[in-house]
Order: C-alpha cells, then structure tokens, then sequence
C-alpha cells in the first residue's frame, strides 16, 4: 500500500469522526488530536476505523505510537 | 384534557420553534412516544409525549415560535370518553411548495418524509442524489443527514452557515443559564485528588480481553463510580426551586463539548443501574448526536447532576458553574502522573483531580466531602463498579 492510500483513507476516516474538521489543516508531523481536538470517545472510533478498513487490531499500548499521520501511516503498514 | 406545552428543556431556554408534528388528529400516544420536531437553541429536538392519550387537537402550526410553556396540542387522557368532533385547526401546507420556493427540485415521484423534506431544504442536499432507506425506498431524515455528513468536499459551505448560527443560539442559551446560576446561586468549591492507578490496571485488562467495539473508556469508571457516591450522599442529587427537592433518579447529564465551541448536556438516565457495558453503549450513541445538536427532548431536560470531564491532554483541574436548577456539579480534569506520598513512601501514580461545585443553600461541606470520599473510595474498587 502507498503512503497517499493510507493518508487518504486516515483523512477520510478522521473526516467522519469529526465532520466539522479540516484535513488539510493537518501537516505530516502535526499532533491530530491537539490539531483537531480529539478526544479519548473520537479517538477509540479512529481505532475502530482503523481495523475496518486496514483490518488491524491497535492494542492500547500502542495509542502513544500513533500521534501524528506521519507515525499512524507507519505503523499502519507496519502492521497490516 | 390534558395540555401538551412546549417544554423547557433547560433554565436557558425560552421558546421553540415547532417543524413538524409527527402526530395527527385522533391518533393514540403514549409515554415516550415523539410527537413533534422541535426547533430549539440546543439544534433539532425530538419531543417526547409524557402521557397516554388520543390527540384531540394540534393547536401550533408547523413553523410557528411559541414560548415554554404555550399549549401546543390537547390529548384525551385514557379513559376519558372522546367527545371532540373538532378537527386540528392546522391546515397543513403542501411541504412541496415550500420546498419548490427554493432552489431545490423535487421530483414528483420521490418519497420523502415531510422532514426530511425540510432538512434538504435547509442544508441544501440534492435530493436526486438520495438514495432513500425508508419504507419503499422512501428518503428520511437519517438520509439527509448522512447526506450532509457525507458532503465533505463543500462541507463549510453546507453546514458552515446553519451550524453557526446553531452555535450561536446555544452559545446565548449558554449565556443565559450560566449567568443565572452566577447570579443566583452561592457556589462553594471542594477538590480532591484520586490515585487513578487500580481503576486503570482494572481497565486496560479488561480491554485486553475485549473486542474493539467494545472497549471501555475511563470515563465510563468515572461516570458509575459518581452515581454509586450519589447513591450515599443523595443530598447532591437534587434541584433548587422553591427550596430543596430531591430527586429519585439518578439522571447523570454529561457535558459534551463542540469543536467550535458550546456545550450540550444529555442526560444518562438512571446511571446507578447501568453496567459499564451499557454506560459506554449509551455513550456511543448520546456523543456523535449531542455534537450534531440532535437529541430528545428528554435527554436535555432529566438531568439532576452534571458531571464534567476535560478529558485527555487537557487541563488538570476543572471548577464549574452549576447548572440551575440543579445543586451541584462534578469536574474531573485529566489524568496525570504526580508525586503520590503514602505509608511514608513517595512515588508516581496516574491522579485525577475532582473537583466539586454545590449550592450552598442545598449543601453544606461536609456532605459535600463525604461525597466525594465515596467517589474516592469507589475508584479503589473498579471490579464493583
């Protein structure tokens, strides 16, 4: 999978948790929850995303791994 | 006869403006059944019937503003014998021709709920481009507002202007109510700090063992662990009109804040007697409606405490501002690692800070503290909760 793919479909997904947002706001490095205002109830449905659509299961542990796209677009394929 | 009004659905609102009647003349209601879309401060509001009856009459008329409290429809009780001849006086007009006013067009042969209807009028959705999930294919407001959910591409200028003047209205009723309950209710404050680090141990093995769709968030510990403590100290629990009214049920209202600022405040009803299982379902559903402004009537209005969580990432201590004519409101800010000092030994521990705001006409200190000692003390025991 490219790295456009998964930002695309992260984008997307982040989309629909958070309507109001707006994904070009959000740089490579940008930390997404502080840049969106996610909050813990947003960000487990960003997990749920994640293994709907990249059928990958995010242990908790790991949520400290996965602040920015640059890091979540890794670890995606990292882990798929 | 019974009087249906237009109910207040919090001390900041003062009217509504009724969009549709989901009832008509001579149909049967009973309690819980929604009657009416109601367009408030707090978005569109799904109003709830609290009797059992037949409709005897619809006295607003769609698109009207009324004030709380205007009768809006007359219901036979059960058991009354239905002698009302008179039709409703309203005299629906065809939604079509509103729709056409503007610059949408409706194919003749669409089906569509009257609200729906009106919906895509307002967020300008296309309905040709809808497929509809209703009955026969019929298009309903879920699928107008999926619609505008999925109109990404020209999302600020869809929602943007209707959603802020949305933000708008509730920002004032923000104004409203938490100015009167600066004006007229004597606040006092207590804090205290909980070692986090069982509840936590508790929740991240239990998620362990969990699907993803069902993992817990702390909030939810946090949530029953505060309506176990009500149950002990039920003085918090309680509404200040006219002198103190207890309040049976524990109807916990959570504050949800809009990422463009405001917050709503739905209830979670009867909060001592859900499971942490049902405590985050309910959540999953009130979060994602309260941030499009989409609840019940009831959900604004039953709640007898408010609990709120600033949540991760944010500040450590929150002091809130009572919402009137409750007694009481509980901050919990985010948890944090901080020095700990027990049994003469120092170390680290994951820490809540609890902060408690009561009406001093309702509450007195040391009931105040005893509940929070029993939050405290219901925290230790996350496998009770």
């Amino acid at each position: 999978m490219k790295d456009e793919e998964a930002k695309a479909t992260i984008l997307r997904l982040l989309q629909e948790i958070a309507p109001d947002i707006d994904p070009e706001e959000l740089g490579m490095d940008d930390n997404i929850r502080e840049v969106f205002g996610i909050d813990s109830f947003d960000f487990l449905q960003l997990i749920i995303g994640l293994d709907k659509e990249f059928g990958i299961t995010t242990p908790e542990e790991d949520y400290g791994k996965i602040t920015t796209l640059r890091y979540l677009i890794a670890y995606v394929k990292a882990t798929k | 006869m019974i009087e249906f009004t237009m109910p207040s659905l919090g001390a900041d609102m003062e009217d509504g403006t009724l969009v549709e009647w989901r009832v008509k003349y001579g149909d049967f209601v009973k309690r819980g059944d929604i009657i009416a879309d109601v367009d408030t401060q707090k978005g569109l509001i799904e109003i709830e019937v609290f009797d059992e009856g037949t409709i005897a009459e619809l006295i607003v008329k769609e698109g009207e503003n009324v004030p709380v409290g205007t009768v809006m429809a007359n219901i036979i009780p059960v058991g009354e014998k239905v002698s009302v001849k008179k039709k409703s006086r309203i005299k629906k007009e065809p939604i079509k021709q509103i729709v056409n006013k503007g610059s949408i067009k409706i194919d003749d042969q669409l089906k569509i709920s009257p609200l729906a209807k009106k919906i895509a009028k307002e967020k300008g959705i296309d309905l040709s481009t809808i497929k509809g999930s209703g009955p026969e294919g019929s298009i309903v407001k879920k699928d107008i507002d999926l619609a505008v959910v999925m109109k990404v591409e020209s999302h600020v200028e869809v929602t943007g202007g209707k959603k802020e003047i949305a933000v708008k209205g509730l920002r004032a009723a923000i104004a409203t109510a938490m100015s009167k309950s600066n004006r007229e209710i004597p606040h006092f404050y207590l804090e205290t700090r909980i070692d986090m680090s069982k509840a936590l141990d508790w929740l991240r093995e239990s998620n362990r063992q969990r699907e993803l769709k069902d993992r817990l968030l702390s909030v939810v510990l946090l949530i029953k662990a505060t309506a176990k403590a009500i149950k002990e100290v039920p003085s918090v629990n309680a509404f200040w009109e006219n002198g103190l009214q207890l309040k049976d049920s524990i109807n916990i209202g959570f504050a949800v804040s809009l990422r463009q600022g405001g917050v709503v405040i739905p209830a979670i009803p009867e909060a001592d007697n859900k499971s942490l299982n049902q405590l985050m379902d309910l959540l999953n559903d009130l979060i994602p409606r309260a941030r499009a402004l989409q609840l019940r009537s009831s959900e604004l209005s039953e709640s007898t405490i408010t609990v709120s969580n600033i949540g991760e990432g944010s500040t450590d201590k929150v002091f809130g501002v009572i919402y009137p004519p409750q007694v009481a409101i509980l901050g919990f800010g985010n948890i944090v690692e901080e020095a700990w000092a027990e049994d003469g030994e120092l170390s680290t521990r994951p820490v809540v800070h609890v902060t408690l705001a009561a009406d001093h006409r309702a509450i007195d200190g040391y009931l105040g503290s005893r509940f929070l000692m029993a939050l405290k003390k219901n925290l230790q025991k996350p496998e009770a909760l």
